[in-house]
């Protein structure tokens, strides 16, 4: 080995622990980069793969019933490839050992076999035998998590009439992959299911023999979406079709794609806040090094070394340190990202699962990891080039202190001599002291917007489950039903208040915008569900006119006061100009809103609810739970409290792990940073501290100016660095947001007090921990030596 | 003397802009050096001894006038030429030792040979001045007066037609100088080595062929010495 490379190999070695810190923070952006793109590329490619081999639809529609003669005219629309019509109906279960009644959607299979398009995949058992009436086939998580076999059986209320039903398989759908139901914040696999059955008595059931209420496309190369949905939309309409969608509004579709935005996100916004750091660290380091090693560059010059091969010698080190990151990076992102993947197999229920985190992200973050201490690296080793030999041999100027009116400051306050140092220190290099300082507020950002994740969930939940839901259960109607089943339910085990509610799918259309939504009317006093103004409060629903979030309003690019268009796509399926009353803030999905009244006067029908919110007192909760099976009129559920449980449950299971993880990011930057900083001090500045010792200064005393400046800097760091976490958190809000869940920007005070906390601890601990290593500097080579 | 012209430098000036007045360390110096002379330079602190050797190793380039270095000429040259220069033709020795500090004698040693034509084995460079047994020591673990014997090991591995030395003895006491003055005095007899020697100890002109002598920034004499004595001679 070369004498040069020796020399690299030793610098590393006695470097090792800064190097080693540097290295981590590097590792952490290189890991975050490869963990989110491998993890969604396997996610993706594991998606694609499986809706290819299911025959996933493209296009989806709904109609209360339409004739099965119409499919040959669906067909003939140009761009279908592709049409499969079946039955599908929601329905309430009494499943043997569960108290809340557990709800399904039933779908029909084709009586000549398998469906050709969303093609199920068998897990257990078989397919229901043709012909039979009571076969059934289940998706697995609900069997599973039921205890239901093939074999066993179960009962549900099928269009009124209890049913006893045989379960013959379980099964994986490309259209449930994310299985979630109705109006339910998080999957629940003992309360809601898929139940497959027959077209005969599914029909029967549903009222439907003969026609179809559901349909699915799959549609030619490069035909155009928008076009056959129209077209689609056309042939619906006199049978109550209610707006046909993409993949883009299909429910487990959506969150999938939420799912993959999230880790695109993630991949956008971390880990340049990390290489940013680190290319300064690695610059930091290397100027000290090569500012110390002044005369040897001076005198590789003087052998004849070229500028180029000092460079190179120096380079090298840094890429030493970028080796060492990117394998830390990449191994931790490997195996974290096969984690990850596997963690996302309990939410989505896919049959097979492809680790593939390809080469592509492993090439894109080694070449950012390495790019970023090469950039690092530039400006300390271009002027190692620029060197001149004889100047690089003469010892370097004794750094130039000047008096200023720090001073005059520092002498009316009667500083101390040893906090004079702090401060001229401080002020004699602005620069090392800003880098400092700022890769400590870089920490503290960090760990703001991570803890923020908690904030902003914490505030989803606050808004949906006390704010706006304050009903503890609400009734899904099988039928449209008058005002008078509000009376009716009112005597339901428990009830203390009834509220009645509307809801209909609409199409809002302004100028060449147009969304897919639904509508939920409300009578005007109502107090269980309530709407909230932009600054989150309960605001009154205005007597006329449309109430629309936030998000939906910016897509659809109206402001309050402006007119839009509302297709009704339930009778009379009309089109009215309605104006925007206000626009409220709503974190989870795009309901609009509109009072009772004013939706029935334009609809001119009398006042009717499909679904009925209740105040229930908990006691009673088995008694409605019995009484909600057994109610045919009741098409769905939801149990406000099971939700909230669920949704914390999940949230808590991975609380823990996911703030250590949060916090070990935001520690690393920091020790990164503190204690690079510090051994650079202790090594710049070891020959005055043993001075102090000389001139019997105390272990503490001296200490304290080099972990007192580390301190200050620290604590100086703390308001941008909170500054920054607030633009962060924004960032981190808007890459997150989706169409199913808009992320509030708030910050809690104990965020930014916690990120300030572990960020000052982690600085102390590591100044601390170079402190220890002044102690054990002996006086009398300290005060040889001429570094 | 004799010998053919090695080093000739005509009329060279150096003026410093640095500081807020500009400095003339050097105002007009015309020297030749000759093959296989040994010649000692004294002068004031500050008159520009080491100005002068750093223009003659190409380590800085003259403000105006004309170094050459055999039929070559220095000044003018770019700086992969100058590089080059002193990588094949010149070793340097000075006065703090500048050794790597990670490496030890051996490796100190082997940083020029393995970047020289023809270079020596570390270990007989060593061995010339005396320290064929410290060979695996690193700088910390050997005196002064070793270390400095190691840096011109390092100087002489490349069997450099030239060897410049700044005050080599100037952090040594003078037992320990002598010993290195021993290995330079040995190397100029053995190989030839042009050699050049800034000193402030006058008692040293008796090992050169000639003694130049500097004063501000001028050449003001220059001495012969017909019997040039062997260190150990030499009394201080
Ligand atoms: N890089 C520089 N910038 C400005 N002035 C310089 C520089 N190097 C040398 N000088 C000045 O040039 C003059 C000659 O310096 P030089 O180092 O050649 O003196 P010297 O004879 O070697 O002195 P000494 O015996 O003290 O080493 C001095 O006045 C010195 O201050
Ligand atoms: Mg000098």
């Amino acid at each position: 080995m070369r004498a040069l490379d020796r020399k690299l190999l030793r610098d590393l070695r006695r470097l090792w622990a800064q190097s080693l810190a540097i290295a981590l923070v590097l590792g952490c952006g290189v890991m975050v980069l490869v963990l989110a793109t491998a993890t969604e590329r396997s996610l993706t490619l594991t998606r694609d793969t499986y809706y290819d081999r299911a025959r996933f639809a493209e296009v989806f529609a709904t109609a209360t019933r339409a004739p099965r003669s119409l499919l040959p005219e669906i067909a003939r629309i140009p761009g279908v490839a592709q049409v499969e019509a079946r039955v599908a109906m929601d329905v309430v279960l009494d499943m043997p050992g569960l108290a809340r009644p557990a709800q399904a959607r039933v779908l029909s299979l084709p009586e000549d076999g398998a469906p050709v398009l969303n093609r199920p995949t068998l897990r257990q058992g078989r397919m229901p035998t043709p012909g039979s009436t009571d076969d059934v086939a289940i998706s697995e998580n609900f069997g599973l998590a039921n205890g239901l076999h093939p074999g066993d059986s179960f009962s549900a209320i099928l269009n009124g009439q209890k049913r006893q039903l045989r379960v013959t398989g379980l099964m994986l759908s490309p259209e449930f992959i994310y299985l979630i139901g109705p109006g339910m914040l998080m999957p629940d696999d003992r309360h809601y299911g898929i139940i497959w059955m027959n077209e005969a008595p599914a029909a029967a059931a549903a009222g439907l023999t003969g026609a179809f209420d559901d349909v699915s496309l799959r549609l030619t190369r490069g035909a155009s979406e928008p076009a056959v949905i129209a077209a689609l939309d056309r042939l619906l309409a006199p049978y109550g079709g209610t707006g046909a969608h993409g993949r883009d509004r299909q429910v487990s579709d959506m969150f999938l794609r939420s799912e993959m935005d999230g880790l695109n996100a993630m991949a956008l916004i971390l880990p340049p806040i990390f290489l940013i750091v680190s290319a300064f660290l690695v610059n930091m380091v290397l100027s000290r090094l090569i500012g110390l090693e002044r005369p040897i560059v001076g005198l590789l010059k003087a052998m004849g070394y070229s500028g180029r091969e000092i460079a190179w010698h120096y380079l090298k080190l840094s890429i030493g340190i970028g080796v060492l990151g990117v394998l830390i990076g990449w191994i931790a992102g490997w195996w974290l990202g096969a984690g990850l993947t596997r963690l996302y197999t309990e939410f989505y229920r896919f049959p097979y699962l492809i680790y593939a985190p390809g080469s592509t992200s492993f090439a894109i973050s080694g070449l950012m990891g390495m790019a970023t201490v090469v950039l690092g690296a530039l400006r300390a080793v271009r002027a190692s080039a620029r060197l001149h030999p004889a100047v690089a041999m003469s010892p370097p100027a004794p750094p130039l202190f000047r008096r200023g009116l720090l001073d005059r400051v520092a002498q009316m306050l009667r500083l101390r001599q040893t906090t004079m140092m702090i401060l001229r220190s401080i002020t004699r290099w602005p620069r090392r002291a800003a880098v400092t300082s700022l890769g400590v507020a870089a920490a503290i950002s960090v760990l703001v917007a991570c803890f923020f994740t908690f904030d902003s969930i914490a505030a989803v939940i606050d808004e949906a489950f006390t704010r706006t839901n304050r009903q503890n259960v609400t009734l899904q109607l099988t039928h449209d039903a008058p005002t008078s089943v509000i009376e009716a339910a009112a005597h339901l085990p428990g009830v203390m208040r009834v509220e009645g509610a509307y809801s209909l799918p609409v199409r809002l259309i302004h100028g060449p915008q147009s969304e897919l939504t639904s509508v939920e009317a409300r009578g005007a006093d109502d107090m269980l569900t309530r709407v909230l103004d932009a600054s989150g409060g309960a605001a009154p629903l205005p007597p006329e006119g449309i109430v629309l979030p936030e998000s939906l309003a910016a897509k659809l690019d109206v402001r309050a006061g402006d007119s839009l268009r509302m297709a009704l796509l339930v009778p009379p399926r009309e089109t009215l100009e309605i104006r925007v009353s206000a626009l409220m803030r709503q974190s989870l999905g795009e309901t609009a809103h509109l009072s009772a009244p004013a939706l029935f006067r334009l609809m001119r029908v009398a006042p009717q609810v499909n679904r009925l919110n209740l105040l229930v007192d908990t006691p009673a909760l088995p008694a409605l739970y019995a009484a909600v099976k057994d109610a045919p009129a009741i098409e769905g559920a939801q149990f406000w409290a099971d939700i909230r449980q669920k949704f914390d449950e999940t949230l808590n299971r991975n609380l823990t792990t996911s703030v250590t993880v949060y916090a070990i990011l935001g520690i690393l930057i920091t020790v990164g940073v503190i204690y690079n900083a510090a051994r650079i001090q202790l090594s710049e500045r070891s020959y005055e501290l043993a001075s102090l010792r000389v001139l019997g200064f105390t272990r503490a005393e001296v200490g304290y100016v080099l972990v007192g400046e580390l301190m200050l800097l620290t604590l100086l760091a703390i308001p941008p660095g909170l500054l920054g976490g607030y633009a962060f958190s924004a960032l981190v809000a808007q890459g997150f947001t989706t169409d199913i869940v808009r992320i509030p920007l708030v910050i809690s005070r104990r965020t930014y007090a916690l990120a300030a906390l572990i960020a000052v601890a982690a600085a102390l601990a590591a100044a601390l921990m170079v402190r220890r290593r002044l102690d054990r500097v002996s006086l009398a080579t300290a005060l040889k030596k001429r570094d | 003397m004799t010998g053919k012209v090695v080093f000739r430098a005509e009329e060279v000036t150096k003026t410093y802009q640095t500081g807020a007045a500009p400095v003339r360390a050097l105002r007009g110096v015309s020297l030749e050096l000759y093959e296989g002379e040994l010649v000692v330079l004294l002068g004031a602190s500050g008159s520009g001894k080491s100005t002068l050797l750093n223009i003659l190793g190409a380590l800085d380039s003259p403000t105006s006038g004309r170094v050459t270095f055999r039929e070559h000429e220095l000044t003018g040259m770019d700086d992969d030429a100058l590089t080059a220069f002193r990588r094949d033709h010149v070793g340097f020795v000075f006065q703090f030792y500048n050794l790597v500090p990670s490496l030890t004698a051996r490796e100190n040693v082997a940083l020029v040979t393995e970047i020289a034509r023809n270079p020596m084995r570390p270990e007989e460079a060593l061995d010339r001045v005396g320290l064929g047994a410290r060979l695996d020591h690193f700088p910390a673990e050997l005196s002064g007066g070793e270390q400095q014997r190691v840096a011109i090991a390092r100087a002489i591995a490349k069997r450099p037609e030239v060897l410049l030395c700044d005050e080599p003895t100037g952090a040594l006491d003078s037992q320990t100088g002598v010993t290195v003055l021993e290995a330079l005095y040995e190397v100029n007899r053995d190989l030839g080595t042009v050699t050049a020697l800034i000193t402030h100890n006058a008692a040293i002109r008796q090992m050169a062929h000639r003694v130049i002598r500097v004063a501000d920034g001028r050449i003001v004499a220059i001495e012969e010495n017909p019997a040039p004595l062997p260190p150990t001679g030499i009394v201080w």
